[in-house]
C-alpha cells in the first residue's frame, strides 16, 4: 500500500499541521519507506491472536470520591499564551 | 397503527418519524471522572480546574469509584446488562475547550450493555429499547459572546463524569421523546445518579432524526442534531427537521448525514460549520488506563442500595391505595412529588392526599411557577389539613380557604382554625337553633316546601351555611334539616 | 580534593555522610566542570545558584539518614520540575514553567538530592541520536563527531563527562539503555509500572518507564531504589515489594540460567559486537551461571510493531500541545489555523512525522491493519519472553547492533534510524526490566554496551548479573576531557 499526496495531506489535517508541498513530498517519500518496512508484519498471521490490551496484568484501581484539587486558577492559567486573569483565550470560533 | 400516529405529511404522502436520542445525563457525584476537582454549578470560571483536567504535560487519569457506581446503578434502573469488563477509550479531535485534545470514553465495551425503558402512552405503556450506556469525560465551555474577538474557555466542567445513554431508534414522535426524556430523567433521579438539570446543562441530548414513508421499513438516512438541552428545543427541533427531511425526499433530493445545530432564535436547524473536515475520531485504548473491571459483589452490593423505581412504586400504588393508574403516573413521576406524597400519606387518608396534591396543590404551584419541592406549603401541614377535613373539624370549602392562607404562610392549618374561628359546627343543639332561625325568617318557603316544591330543599341549606358563617357541618345540617321540614 | 569528580555516586553518599565532603563542595564541584563544558550542548536549563543554596542549606542542617544527602543531580528535561522550566526539549514548550513535581524527581528531593539542571535530550524523546533537540544536538564526550545516542543523550553525555554524578532518563524504545551503551555508562529501563509516569511528559504510555543512568551497577541499584515507588496518581503503577536494591545486591550468581536468544543474531551486526556478545558469555561462565540458548522467535517483527504503536500514543499525547493553555503559540485567523501554524512551527520534523504515522495507524479503515495488528504482535513478543522465561532467569543480549555513529549519518533516513533499537524495543514492547552495561570497545574505542534483561519486576536479578559480569569485565571509560578548553 503506498501514500499518495492526497492522504499525506489529510493526515495533515487530522493531526492539526499545517505542512507546505513541499513538506508534504518529503513526508510522502519518508512515510512510504517507513510503511514499506512496516508492512513486513503482513508476513506474520495474527488470526487466533488476542491483541494485548496492557501490559500491566491488573485492573484498573478505584479512587474516592473526593475533592482534593481545590481552587488553583492562577497555577492552571499562568503559562497561558493569552494572558487573562479568568479565562483560556483563542482565536473567535463559529460554530 | 393507531389514529393518533405522528405523521408528517408532504403533497398527501405521509412519512414517519423515526428518533433516536443519545442522552448526556451528568453523573452526581463531587469530584470528576478521573480527577479530584469539584463538579459544583455555577462556580467562578477556571475555579475548578485541576492540572489533570487542563492537560498539563505529565498528568494522568485515575478512576473515581463512585462514578463507576453512579452508571452501574443507572443500569440497574435502566434493566439493563452490566459489563464486569469494559475499556476507555480514546476520542480524538481538537477543539477549544477539550484540553487533552480527546476524549476519555468508551468506545466498543462499554460499562452498560442493553435495556429498557418503559413510556406511559395514552394508549398504554410503550416500551423502548436502550442500546448501551458508557462513562466518559465531559469538555469545558467555550464562550463566543464575551470578548467580541476572542472565545474564552471555562474548564470547571472539563472532565465532570457523564453517562451517554444511546436508545434504539425506537422513539416516533416529539411527544414520545418528552415522555422519554422525563421517564430516564425521573428514574436516575430517583436512583440519586443524576440530577436532571436541564437549565444547569446536567441533561443534554443529541437527537438523531430520520423519516420514512408510511409501510415503508427501511431506515432513512438520518441527521444528528448536536447537544439540545430542553425539551422544548428537542421537540421544535424534531418537528422541523421531520419536515425538512420529508421535503427533501419530496423534492427527490437525498438526505445528507450530517451533524446539524439547532438554532434557537430561528426554531430551525442547520448544517455546523466547524463540521468541515469529517470526524475520525481515531479511537484506540487509553494506555494511561487499564480496563475496568469488578466482580458480581460489586453489582450486587449496589443492587441493595436501588431504590423503589417509577413503575414499581406506580404499581404499589394503584395495588395497595386503590389510586386511578392515571392518579399514580403523576404521583410518582417526579421523586420529589412521590416523596412529598408519601409524607402527606403516613398521617393522612391516600384518596383525599391525592386529589389534594394533584388539585390544589399542583394549580397552585403551576400559577406560581415553582417546583414541588419549593412549595410553599410543607407537606407536614397539607396532611393536617386533611385530617382536619377528614374528622370533621372543617368543610371541604373552609378548607380551601385555610390553604389559600397557608400558601401565603406555611402555618399550622389548626391554629389558622383556631385563630380565624373557622371550625366547623358539628353541635346538633348549635345547628338546630340556626335552622330554626332560619325557617321561622322563611316561613312562606316552608310552606311552598311542604305543598311539594322539594328543590326548595337547597336553599335552605345555603341560607343555614350562611347564617353559620360556612362553618356548618353540611352533612349534619341536611339531616336536622329534612328531619325538621319532614317531621 | 582533586578526584571528587571521579568518586561513584555510592562513594559521594558515604563521603558525606562520614563527613569528609560537604554538598557544597560536591556541588560547587559539578558546577564548576558544567560550566566547563558548554560545548556538549548536555544542559537546556541551569538551575546553578538555586543548587548552591540548597546545598548551603542541607550542609546547615545535614540529614545523613537520606540515600542522596545533599548529593547534586541534573535530569532529563522531560520530568516536570516545580517552577523550573520544562521543555522536553521542543520549541512548543520553551518557556513552559510547570507548578508541579514529577514523583520520580520528588522521590530523589526527598531523598536530599539537589537539582542543578535539566538536560538535553531529542524532543519528546522521539530519536535515536539527540539530533531532534530544538536546542540543538548533543556531543558525545567519546569524541567529538560522535552522538551520544538517544533521546536521553544530553543525560548520557552529561554523566559520561561526570557533570552530574549520576542522572535519570526515560525509555521507550531504548532511550536510556542505548545512549548508555554509546557512552560507556550504566543504565537501567525498569518493569513497566515500576517508576511512576507521573509528572513525565508523555511520548507513548504504554512503553514510556523512566530509569537511572549511573557510572556503575551499584550507583544503579540506589538511584532506582529511590526512584521507584508505587504511585496511585499513576494507574499504571504497580503496587509490589520494591526491595533495597543496593543493599541486597549480590555479586554470587553461580547456578543462574542466562538465555542466549539466536533471533538477535540479526544482519548488520558487527562483528565486534558478535564478539563482544560472546565475550559475555564467558564472562557469565566465569561466574557460575549457566548459558542456554533459546529462542524469540517473534523479534523480527518488534521493531516494525513498535512503530506502530509508539507514535499511535505519542499523535494522541502531543494533541494537548495545541497552543491553548501552555507553550508556543502561533498567531492564526481562526481557532484552526492557530492550531495548525502552532503545531507546524512548534514541532520538529521527527516530531511531526511520528504525529502522523500515528494519525495514519488509527485513522478510519486502517486500525484494524495497522493498530490491531501491531498490539498482537506485541503479544506474540510478550509471549515469546513469557516462553523463554519458562527456561531461563535472564536473557544476554548486545545493548545496540553497532557502536556510536556520526551526527549527521543517519539524519535523513529515519528507518535505518530506527533500527538502531532493534534489541532494545522487545523489551519495551513486553515490559520488562533490562540493563545495559558497558562492556568493551571497537576499533575506535567506542564503547560498546550488553544488555541484561529480566522477568517482570526481578530488577534485583538483573542488577545482581550485572554486578558480577561488571568486575569481570573491569571497563573504564577514558575520555581526555578534550571539550574542556
Amino acid at each position: 500500500m503506498s501514500i499518495d499526496l492526497k492522504t499525506v495531506k489529510h493526515i495533515s489535517k487530522l493531526s492539526r499541521i499545517s505542512i507546505d508541498d513541499q513538506k508534504a513530498k518529503k513526508l510522502e517519500k519518508d512515510l512510504n519507506s517507513i510503511f514499506k518496512w512496516i508492512e513486513q508484519l503482513n508476513q506474520l498471521n495474527t488470526d487466533n491472536v488476542d491483541p494485548l490490551t496492557s501490559i500491566a496484568e491488573t485492573t484498573l484501581r478505584f479512587r474516592k470520591d473526593q475533592i482534593v484539587s481545590k481552587n488553583i486558577r492562577e497555577d492552571v492559567l499562568k503559562n497561558s499564551p493569552k494572558d487573562n486573569k479568568d479565562y483560556f483565550v483563542v482565536p473567535k470560533v463559529v460554530e | 397503527m393507531s389514529k393518533d400516529q405522528y405523521l408528517i405529511e408532504k403533497n398527501g404522502n405521509k412519512y414517519e418519524v423515526i428518533i433516536g436520542l443519545e442522552v448526556h445525563a451528568q453523573v452526581l457525584s463531587d469530584s470528576k471522572l478521573f480527577s479530584t476537582s469539584a463538579t459544583k454549578f455555577g462556580s467562578e470560571p477556571n475555579t475548578q480546574v485541576s492540572l489533570v483536567d487542563a492537560a498539563f504535560p505529565g498528568m494522568l487519569p485515575v478512576i473515581n469509584e463512585f462514578c463507576v457506581r453512579q452508571a452501574v446503578k443507572t443500569g440497574i434502573g435502566l434493566n439493563a446488562k452490566i459489563n464486569k469488563k469494559s475499556i476507555f477509550d480514546r476520542k480524538n479531535y481538537f477543539y477549544a475547550d477539550l484540553p487533552q485534545g480527546y476524549q476519555i470514553s468508551q468506545y466498543k465495551d462499554p460499562i452498560v450493555g442493553e435495556g429498557t425503558v418503559v413510556l406511559d402512552l395514552p394508549s398504554g405503556p410503550k416500551t423502548i429499547g436502550i442500546e448501551r450506556l458508557h462513562l466518559e469525560q465531559d469538555a469545558g465551555k467555550s464562550i463566543h459572546d464575551i470578548d467580541p474577538t476572542s472565545t474564552l474557555v471555562d474548564l470547571n466542567r472539563s472532565g465532570v463524569a457523564l453517562m451517554e445513554i444511546v436508545s434504539k431508534p425506537d422513539l416516533r414522535s416529539p411527544e414520545e421523546v418528552n415522555l422519554y426524556i422525563k421517564k430516564l430523567r425521573s428514574i436516575m433521579r430517583y436512583l440519586g445518579t443524576c440530577d436532571g438539570n436541564m437549565q444547569e446543562g446536567s441533561l443534554r441530548a443529541d437527537v438523531n432524526v430520520s423519516v420514512r414513508k408510511v409501510g415503508s421499513d427501511k431506515l432513512g438516512t438520518r441527521c444528528e442534531i448536536k447537544n439540545v438541552n430542553s425539551i422544548k428545543f428537542m421537540q421544535m427541533a424534531i418537528e422541523y427537521e421531520a419536515n425538512r427531511q420529508a421535503e427533501l425526499l419530496e423534492e427527490g433530493n437525498a438526505v445528507d448525514q450530517e451533524t446539524r445545530l439547532f438554532d434557537t432564535k430561528k426554531n430551525k436547524t442547520r448544517p455546523m460549520r466547524s463540521k468541515e473536515d469529517a470526524h475520525d475520531y481515531r479511537y484506540f485504548p487509553d494506555p494511561d488506563l487499564l480496563p475496568l473491571e469488578f466482580d458480581d459483589q460489586f453489582i450486587e452490593n449496589i443492587k441493595k442500595e436501588i431504590p423503589e423505581l417509577p413503575d414499581q412504586k406506580k404499581n404499589r400504588f394503584i395495588e395497595k391505595f386503590k389510586l386511578s393508574p392515571y392518579e399514580a403516573t403523576i404521583l410518582v413521576s417526579d421523586l420529589d412529588t412521590s416523596k412529598f406524597f408519601e409524607k402527606v400519606i403516613e398521617k393522612s387518608d391516600v384518596k383525599l392526599s391525592a386529589n389534594w396534591i394533584t388539585g390544589e396543590l399542583f394549580a397552585l404551584l403551576n400559577e406560581n411557577n415553582l417546583e414541588i419541592a419549593e412549595s410553599p406549603i410543607s407537606p407536614e401541614n397539607l396532611s393536617k389539613l386533611i385530617n382536619l377535613i377528614s374528622n370533621g373539624t372543617i368543610s371541604g370549602k373552609i378548607a380551601k380557604t385555610i390553604f389559600e392562607i397557608m400558601s401565603k404562610e406555611d402555618k399550622d392549618p389548626n391554629i389558622i382554625v383556631e385563630e380565624k374561628g373557622l371550625k366547623q359546627e358539628s353541635d346538633p343543639k348549635a345547628l338546630e337553633d340556626l335552622i330554626q332561625k332560619v325557617l321561622n325568617s322563611n316561613e312562606d318557603k316552608v310552606n311552598e316546601y311542604k305543598s311539594g316544591k322539594d328543590k326548595l330543599f337547597g336553599f335552605f341549606v345555603g341560607q343555614v351555611m350562611k347564617e353559620s358563617k360556612g362553618k356548618g357541618n353540611p352533612q349534619m345540617i341536611n339531616k336536622i334539616l329534612k328531619d325538621k321540614l319532614n317531621g | 580534593m582533586a578526584n571528587l569528580i571521579d568518586l561513584t555516586l555510592s562513594d559521594l553518599v558515604n563521603k558525606v555522610k562520614s563527613k569528609e565532603i560537604s554538598s557544597k563542595e560536591i556541588t560547587s564541584t559539578y558546577i564548576d566542570r558544567s560550566k566547563q563544558s558548554k560545548k556538549l550542548n548536555a544542559y537546556v536549563e541551569e538551575t546553578f545558584d538555586r543548587a548552591l543554596k540548597s546545598s548551603e542549606k542541607f550542609d546547615t542542617k545535614p540529614d545523613f539518614k537520606k540515600k542522596l544527602p545533599g548529593i547534586p543531580l541534573a535530569v532529563k528535561d522531560l520530568f516536570c520540575t516545580k517552577n523550573v522550566k520544562t521543555t522536553a526539549s521542543s520549541k512548543i514548550l520553551e518557556n513552559f514553567i510547570p507548578s508541579y513535581e514529577s514523583t520520580v524527581t520528588e522521590n530523589l528531593w526527598n531523598e536530599g538530592a539537589i537539582l542543578i539542571g535539566k538536560l538535553n535530550c531529542d524532543e519528546f524523546a522521539m530519536g535515536s541520536s539527540n539530533e531532534t533537540s530544538h536546542f540543538g544536538n548533543v556531543i558525545s564526550p567519546i569524541d567529538d563527531n560522535l552522538v551520544p545516542g538517544g533521546s536521553s543523550g544530553g543525560s548520557a553525555s552529561a554523566l559520561a563527562a561526570k557533570l552530574t554524578p549520576a542522572t535519570i532518563g526515560t525509555d521507550t524504545g531504548g532511550s536510556i539503555r542505548q545512549p548508555a551503551s554509546f557512552t560507556g555508562i550504566v543504565g537501567l529501563k525498569p518493569t513497566y509500572g515500576s517508576c511512576s509516569r507521573y509528572g513525565i511528559v508523555a511520548f507513548a504510555s504504554s512503553l514510556d518507564q523512566a530509569g537511572p543512568m549511573t557510572r556503575d551497577v551499584k550507583d544503579c541499584a540506589l538511584m532506582l531504589e529511590v526512584m521507584s515507588s508505587f504511585d496511585p496518581k499513576d494507574s499504571t503503577s504497580i503496587n509490589f515489594k520494591r526491595p533495597n536494591y543496593s543493599s541486597n545486591l549480590n555479586i554470587n550468581i553461580k547456578g543462574k540460567k542466562i538465555g542466549i536468544p539466536k533471533e538477535y543474531r540479526v544482519d548488520g551486526m558487527t562483528s565486534e559486537i558478535e564478539k563482544l556478545w560472546e565475550k559475555g558469555k564467558n564472562y557469565l561462565k566465569d561466574c557460575g551461571a549457566e548459558i542456554i540458548d533459546i529462542s524469540l522467535p517473534h523479534t523480527n517483527y518488534a521493531l516494525p510493531a513498535y512503530y506502530i504503536v509508539a507514535p499511535a500514543e505519542a499523535s494522541s499525547n502531543l494533541a494537548r500541545y495545541d497552543g491553548v493553555k501552555y507553550g508556543f503559540r502561533a498567531d492564526g485567523e481562526n481557532l484552526i489555523d492557530m492550531y495548525e501554524k502552532t503545531r507546524s512551527q512548534g514541532f520538529g520534523d521527527e516530531v511531526k512525522r511520528r504525529i502522523m504515522i500515528g494519525t495514519y495507524v488509527l485513522s478510519s479503515g486502517y486500525y484494524d491493519a495497522y493498530y490491531l495488528k501491531a498490539q498482537k504482535v506485541r503479544k506474540l513478543i510478550k509471549n515469546d519472553f513469557d516462553n523463554a522465561f519458562n527456561k531461563v532467569d535472564a536473557i544476554l543480549t548486545p545493548s545496540t547492533p553497532s557502536s556510536a555513529f556520526k551526527i549527521g549519518d543517519k539524519k535523513d533516513d529515519p528507518v535505518s534510524m530506527y533500527l538502531n533499537d532493534i534489541f532494545t524495543v522487545p523489551v519495551n514492547l513486553a515490559g520488562l526490566p533490562g540493563i545495559s552495561i558497558p562492556a568493551g570497545l571497537d576499533k575506535n574505542n567506542y564503547p560498546l554496551g550488553l544488555q541484561i534483561i529480566g522477568k517482570p519486576f526481578d530488577e534485583q536479578g538483573i542488577l545482581d548479573i550485572a554486578y558480577s559480569m561488571e568486575e569481570k569485565i573491569n571497563f573504564k571509560l577514558k575520555t581526555n576531557d578534550w571539550w574542556i578548553k
